[in-house]
């Protein structure tokens, strides 16, 4: 019989705390890819939930529950897993994921159960288009292509530019198409387009293709596995130009992969750890480094930010009630982050500042900054 | 186009030909003796180049010594693969042991991302190979050199050894007829174990090639040049060894010139590869050279 009462008191207890938990908690989830192909991106990405959770644990008086589950980085189970935050886990409110084609269908699941998300990184138009309750803190694949056509023609005065893109790829495509655009317009010349599918390791005839064209520039808008072939090939075969490309390539590896070949290539980012502008970003730096003894990201720095911004949100909303949420994070005009000012616009589009940053003497260097 | 950048694309796709020939005769020779397409012989390449890296990058061997042993060890990991995948199989129907390589290429890839993470890794390049000849404005690498030669050079042996060894006697017998080869007093385990040796080694000595020009290793690096070196074994008639060595420089041409001269197409280069594939099987299944008959029958 003692058996049976303790085990009834146990039920109680139970009950009692998770009904103490839930009046004191907010729960947030969180969708990232945590295994799988983007599992490095994931992982960067929950470095700046993780810390900006430790330093602002609570809104509104009420301890944040994160939430977060693994998508995997497939497209099906990023779906799953924000069906599964909103249903089961009951969220108010759910952030990531990392890569677009993660963020495009759970964006669809979030907007069709009226549930606010906001996503980091995700640079495809397509992740905000036609939904209310989808947002991001970042801005989207056109206005890159645009901010790299400027800076080669206003800042390094250049006219002959060469494209080298990864055909099967939507991120490079669109920025190719952007950049191309844009360039023409400002009285650029695009000498040679030339494709390639991920995956490929020989470029030797693409790149012939580049150096006979005349071109003074490359901008070869892939991912940086690629992109540190790329160069290298380039360089052995004798180009001389500068090599310009997106965000994909502001990541470190690439100088370990491409060695001196990287030197002096840019990239548009988000953010440029070494050159903080603001008080906000010093102080990310540094709390930054002290969690987890290395520089911040871009991807670290907009998680940060993505979380940060969600619970002024919630602040400015001043209740837990979806709802109220998404139209608090749909006016947004003066959030500072650590990766600059975010405003919102009609689309759940951030409207931000890109940074220039280069490699030199095998490090990334903040270069310019060029205003939307 | 200019005269010199016509040759510029020559020499690169001669260069990228002789990788493709390099490991095209790999994997005919185990075709050639056992009938088995070795769709694993892709992720021993790959394995070849991280047993280098490893060796030059960790144990801080020196060159010479690195090579010899990635080759050997990459050896030995194709004749264990056979002992365990394909031995217990060789008395069932084909299908079995294709599937069986096609799962021993899936576990070397995942096992190799597990082990080495799917991070890529540079290849360290020692610098002779990094080095440049202009001749006329036309750059060619050394290790292009390299390529070419060694290919050549190991086809010579190869052939040697199939047409003028007891062991190539025996492999040879062995592909005619594995029972009455048994029953001549033929060693046939031991000689396959041979075949799946030298063929791994050649996988090896093309992947290092391979990572010397294109210098990034990662475990699923061996697909493509798996599948390329599959069509040019096929194109040449696969189980035919000059065959898949002239399959391979043609393949390598072919893919280079159509990015010279459609480069609106450049981005489609792989699937006309596998265009090329359909075509031969269709319309010469039994390559461009047709089988080496007198062996058959």
């Amino acid at each position: 019989m003692s058996y049976r009462i303790l085990l009834i008191t146990f039920c109680l207890l139970f009950v009692v705390s998770s009904l103490v938990l839930a009046e004191n908690t907010i729960k947030i989830g969180v969708n990232q890819p945590m295994t799988g192909q983007m599992a490095a991106g994931g992982e960067l990405g929950m470095k700046g939930i993780n810390l900006a959770h430790e330093l602002r644990p609570t809104v509104l008086g009420k301890k944040i529950e994160l939430i977060l589950v693994d998508n995997k980085s497939d497209k099906v189970d990023a779906a799953v897993a924000a069906t599964k935050l909103i249903e089961k886990d009951k969220v108010i409110a759910i952030l990531g994921s990392y890569g677009s084609s993660m963020s495009i269908p759970s964006g669809e699941v979030a907007n069709k159960n009226g549930i606010p998300m906001l996503t980091a990184t995700s640079t495809n138009p397509m992740v905000t288009q036609g939904k209310e309750y989808v947002f991001r803190a970042c801005f989207i694949d056109p206005f890159q292509g645009e901010v790299m056509a400027k800076f080669t023609h206003e800042y390094l005065k250049l006219q002959k530019v060469a494209l080298l893109i990864d055909i099967a790829n939507d991120y490079s495509v669109g920025l190719a198409k952007f950049y191309k655009e844009t360039f023409e317009k400002l009285g650029g010349e695009i000498v040679a387009s030339l494709y390639y599918q991920a995956g490929d390791q020989d470029f030797s005839a693409q790149i012939s293709q580049i150096i006979s064209s005349g071109a003074q520039a490359l901008f070869f808008p892939s991912y940086f596995q690629d992109a540190a072939l790329i160069a290298i090939q380039a360089r052995d075969l004798g180009f001389t130009g500068e090599f310009l490309g997106g965000d994909t390539l502001h990541n470190p590896v690439i100088v370990d992969l491409a060695k001196e070949s990287s030197e002096g290539l840019f990239a548009s980012t988000f953010f440029a750890p070494d050159a903080p502008t603001t008080e906000i970003a010093a102080n990310f730096v540094a709390k930054f480094k002290e969690k987890y003894d290395e520089l911040p990201n871009a991807v670290s720095t907009l998680t940060f930010d993505a979380y940060n911004l969600m619970l002024d949100s919630i602040e400015k909303a001043g209740s837990t009630e979806p709802e109220a949420i998404k139209n608090a994070l749909a006016v947004t005009k003066n959030f500072v982050g650590a990766g600059g000012p975010i405003i919102i616009n009609e689309e759940g589009d951030a409207i931000k500042p890109a940074v220039i940053v280069t490699i030199k003497d095998g490090e990334f260097k903040y270069y310019t900054t060029i205003q939307p | 186009m200019s005269f010199n950048i016509f040759m510029q694309n020559v020499v690169n796709g001669l260069s990228l030909g002789g990788l493709y020939a390099l490991i095209a005769i790999g994997y005919t020779m185990v075709y050639g003796i056992l009938r088995l397409i070795n769709f694993a012989h892709g992720d021993i390449f790959m394995l070849g180049t991280y047993f280098l890296f490893y060796a030059v990058a960790i144990f801080h061997l020196p060159w010479w010594l690195s090579f010899i042993l990635a080759i050997i060890l990459t050896a030995l990991t194709g004749v264990l693969t056979e002992k365990i995948a394909y031995r217990p199989l060789r008395n069932s129907p084909r299908i079995s042991l294709l599937i069986s390589a096609i799962g021993v290429s899936f576990f070397l890839q995942n096992a190799g991302i597990v082990t080495f993470s799917g991070i890529p890794k540079a290849f360290p390049r020692p610098d002779i190979f990094k080095k440049i000849l202009i001749i006329a404005d036309i750059r060619i690498q050394i290790v292009n050199i390299n390529a070419i030669v060694i290919s050549l050079l190991f086809l010579m042996i190869l052939l040697y050894i199939v047409y003028n060894t007891k062991t190539g006697l025996a492999m040879r017998a062995i592909s005619t007829d594995t029972e009455t080869a048994r029953l001549m007093a033929i060693d046939v385990n031991r000689t396959i174990s041979i075949t799946f040796a030298i063929g791994s080694a050649l996988a090896a000595v093309g992947g290092i090639l391979w990572a010397l020009k294109y210098p990034q290793i990662n475990p699923l690096m061996g697909i493509i040049p798996g599948l390329k070196a599959f069509i040019a074994a096929v194109v040449g008639g696969i189980g035919n060894i000059p065959g898949a060595m002239v399959g391979g420089f043609l393949l390598g041409f072919t893919e280079i010139m159509l990015v010279a001269f459609l480069p609106r197409l450049s981005g489609y280069r792989d699937a006309f590869a596998f265009l090329i594939l359909i075509l031969i099987l269709l319309f010469k299944p039994d390559g461009l050279f047709g089988k080496n008959v007198q062996e058959k029958v």
